[in-house]
């Protein structure tokens, strides 16, 4: 080590990235910027992209995405994922279904019964991955065929579809005097919840920590096993959540609702920033990335590209994802090597 | 005559840190040479380019006085430069044989591998090293010594003119170190040039006949063993004098704080019992896979037992529990640093932090800046040498990383500080640092139980010395009448002692 370096007295927190630059240089940056440029050059190219209608359409596309996207991004931060999700909303909606069908009508009652069973199935995989220490992977492709199974055994072929008016004409009311969705709120409120847990808790610490090293977690007295157990049940209850916005707002409780939904949640937690090897990545830039998978998606579909062409743009974006965030990272070590001297001149003493 | 490798003028830099600046080295064939220097001197850096792993930023590497550019590790060994890492790196499923020629099998037609004449290569190239080990045998529960004669054959069997063994001996008993020696001196005199980094001189006397010292990144001074002392030595190293390694204070014991009670764990240790007041200074002393670590493991609650229990001040822990035993104040440095003690991705002031998260949190938020200023005021009381407590730890010299594992389980005022290994690959000083430390703890009242493979570390700093052989304990000899050889006696079995 350099001794300039070692003359720097220990202790001293020292300069950071001044801010604009440690913004910039963000894969949270990059996502903001790409959002804002996908937005601006839509509505001036396609028509009915940017009108109020159309927003309104994308923010209730983003909600059950972004709903499920809250607590993956944490479990995938711990390194671990789950792909049952989207059956867990299948699930949930044919057993929300059903329930109605054989006479619950008491909405809060079926809300409560279908987050209870979705993190019943969430602990059921955190059961096999900590107890049975079972890769997740594995674990939660099996779960996404048991559970999507289970969905048809539940309801069959058939759709629930008979709610009263009011429910489902409730689920997508905008907040008064504006065309955004209330539902947005539900998901702004707890956006904001998972973000404290994230940053300014000794719960987030502990994610991060057991993401890069859970050998280390442990030795520091981090209960590793308990905490990924727990993710999972919040997955389940969130996906469950997702799907009963999913039934209400289309009206209708299927086997196959949300079939295929766990790509659009993974790909948007990666192309957030977050590393599929754990250990790095944030709320801030799976939001982002929602919005911008959604808009996209939408904006496209609009200009009439056909649905095959969609999936490859999203298949792009996912490819993407993984290599964006390490080709950011690459740049700003660059930059921080260009600038050797200034980095330890401007430390002080 | 030429030097069969040389370095000259080489810097390397990573990011702000200058790791090297104007390295020189040369190497004849026919020697074993010590590369020497404190932790963060810069020859982990220096092998690193000897073996093709980073390119120099300015200088030569020189092969038979010729320049030449390793791009890549396998560019060196192409060019006879075997190393072999402290922590050797085979595959644990495949035969010894099939990790010797990894990549490089004898083949048959139609591409098939030469069993046989793998395996006869192999037998060759054990029987000209004089080891015995049976090349059909899976990697997979060998020594770590026998995984490194391993590694040296394999180096052997591309004709490697050039060993560079980086501590080889960290993790060796002294048997093992003898084997390993002999070894390397009959290499040596059939013509190799052997590169030896170690922080143990009597080893660097005992192989080597000439010494480079390097401080800082720098070379200091290269010179024939004959005309130095361990004393001149260390002295070069440090740039100071170092007196007094072992400055055990003398405390009175005050009342039990850890009592271990019949701990069993099949298959690594039985019956293991000992109490640790408070004030002294116990350390646990054995051979490698005596039980020793799995024994701390155990009381720190990473390892379940089979049976037994542990108590804290007279309270029993919950086994297989961390999170219990911080709480009941005791604290665990492990043996392996870079993967338990540390999180090497995270900054110093997260790692320093992680087990007091909760203490430092209020009302369950925790924002950053209670955890800034802990990490700082830790950072200064040890003189964690960073440029930012906001650095990756992963950026650390080795004996700056253990003092951020001390600063992180200091703080958490442990009554009950269990020690792995405290000093593993670090350099003179910061050794020195951690044992006035380890003193002052006991002074304070803290029970440290160290668990250590250094006799002098040993002899010096324990106030008895429980000794294991074969996960039992069979020794427990106070202060006054420890000595190498009692001690030594009791490790390999030959004395068992009333414990």
């Amino acid at each position: 080590m350099a001794p300039d370096t070692q003359a720097v007295p220990a202790g001293t927190t020292g300069p950071r990235w001044p801010l604009p630059r440690r913004l910039l240089g963000s894969w949270d940056a990059v996502l903001l910027i790409a959002l804002a440029a996908v937005v601006i050059v839509a509505a001036a190219s396609v028509e009915g992209v940017g009108s109020p209608r159309f927003y309104r359409f994308v923010a209730l596309e983003a909600i059950p995405i972004a709903l499920i996207a809250l607590p993956m991004t944490l479990v995938v931060i711990t390194g671990e994922i789950d792909l049952s999700v989207a059956s867990t909303v299948g699930l949930t909606c044919s057993v929300l279904g059903q329930l109605w069908h054989l006479g619950v009508t008491s909405l809060p009652l079926l809300i409560g019964l279908s987050l209870l069973l979705g993190a019943v199935l969430g602990a059921v995989n955190g059961v096999f991955v900590t107890v049975f220490g079972l890769p997740s992977l594995a674990v939660t492709i099996g779960t996404l065929a048991l559970y999507r199974g289970l969905a048809y055994v539940v309801l069959g072929d058939r759709a629930v579809a008979d709610y009263p008016p009011a429910w489902t004409r409730n689920a997508v009311a905008p907040i008064p005097g504006t065309v955004v969705p209330w539902f947005v709120l539900v998901l702004a409120a707890l956006a904001v919840a998972f973000g404290v847990l994230l940053y300014a808790t000794p719960v987030g610490r502990s994610l991060y920590a057991m993401g890069n090293n859970a050998e280390a977690a442990t030795f520091s007295g981090i209960a590793v096993l308990r905490t990924k157990f727990w993710l999972f049940v919040a997955t389940g209850a969130m996906a469950a959540l997702a799907g009963v916005f999913w039934t209400f707002r289309f009206a209708s409780a299927r086997a196959d609702n949300a079939t295929g939904l766990e790509l659009a949640v993974v790909a948007a937690v990666l192309l957030g920033g977050v590393s599929i090897f754990g250990g790095r990545g944030g709320l801030v830039g799976v939001l982002a990335a929602v919005a911008l998978l959604v808009v996209l998606r939408n904006a496209l579909q609009l200009a009439s590209v056909p649905a095959n062409t969609l999936t490859i743009v999203t298949g792009t974006l996912l490819i993407l994802s993984v290599v964006g965030p390490n080709l950011v990272r690459a740049t700003r070590e660059r930059w921080r090597r260009r600038r050797p001297t200034t980095t330890v001149e401007g430390t002080p003493s | 005559m030429l030097p069969v490798l040389a370095l000259t003028g080489v810097d390397k830099s990573f990011g702000a840190v200058a790791a090297l600046r104007d390295a020189r080295l040369e190497l004849f064939t026919g020697e074993a040479h010590a590369l020497v220097g404190e932790n963060g001197a810069g020859k982990s850096t220096l092998v690193k380019i000897l073996a093709g792993v980073h390119g120099p930023d300015a200088g030569q590497v020189l092969l038979d006085g010729a320049p030449v550019v390793f791009g890549n590790p396998g560019d060196a060994r192409a060019a006879g430069i075997a190393v072999i890492y402290q922590e050797p790196t085979l595959f644990p499923d495949l035969s010894v044989a099939e990790n010797i020629f990894m990549g490089r099998q004898p083949r048959r037609g139609l591409g098939r591998i030469d069993a046989a004449a793998m395996r006869a290569r192999t037998s060759d190239l054990f029987a000209r090293l004089g080891v015995r080990i049976d090349p059909d045998r899976p990697a997979r529960g060998l020594s770590i010594a026998d995984q490194q004669l391993v590694e040296i054959a394999k180096a052997l069997s591309f004709d490697a003119r050039v060993l560079v063994m980086d501590e080889p001996t960290a993790a060796l008993s002294g048997v093992e170190v003898e084997r390993l020696f002999a070894v390397a001196r009959a290499l040596r005199d059939d013509g190799a040039a052997i590169l030896f980094i170690s922080h143990r001189f009597d080893e660097v006397f005992a192989l080597c006949q000439r010494v480079t010292v390097m401080r800082d990144g720098r070379w200091i001074v290269t010179d024939e063993i004959g005309n130095l002392t361990v004393e001149g030595v260390v002295r070069t190293m440090v740039g100071r004098d170092v007196s007094a390694l072992f400055p055990k204070l003398a405390t009175t014991p005050a009342e039990v704080r850890l009592e271990v009670e019949g701990l069993t764990r099949r298959g690594f240790f039985q019956d293991v019992s000992f109490t640790v007041r408070g004030g002294e200074i116990v350390a646990l002393a054995g051979l490698v896979g005596a039980g020793r670590s799995e024994v701390a493991r155990a009381i720190f609650g990473v390892d379940r037992y089979d049976a037994g229990e542990v108590r804290v001040d007279g309270r029993r822990l919950r086994p297989g529990d961390p999170p219990t035993a911080i709480a009941a104040g005791v604290a665990l440095v492990p043996e392996d640093r870079r993967q338990q003690g540390l999180v090497m991705e995270l900054s110093i002031e997260r790692n320093a932090t992680l087990p007091r998260r909760w203490a430092l949190s209020r009302f369950g938020l925790l924002f950053g800046g209670s955890e800034r200023r802990s990490a700082a005021q830790w950072a200064r009381r040890l003189q964690v040498k960073a440029a930012r407590n906001t650095d990756a730890v992963s950026t650390l010299s080795g004996g700056n990383q253990q003092k951020v594992v001390l600063a992180k389980w200091l703080s958490t005022a442990p009554r009950v500080l269990v020690i792995d290994e405290p000093t593993r690959g670090i350099d003179v000083g910061t050794k020195a640092e951690v044992h006035r430390l380890l003193s002052q703890l006991a002074a304070e009242g803290v029970a440290v139980l160290m668990v250590s493979s250094e006799l002098p570390e040993v002899l010096g700093m324990a106030d008895r010395v429980l000794v294991m052989h074969e996960g039992r304990l069979v020794a427990d000899i106070p202060r006054g009448e420890a000595d190498e050889e009692n001690v030594m006696l009791a490790a390999t079995g030959q004395r068992e002692a009333a414990a």
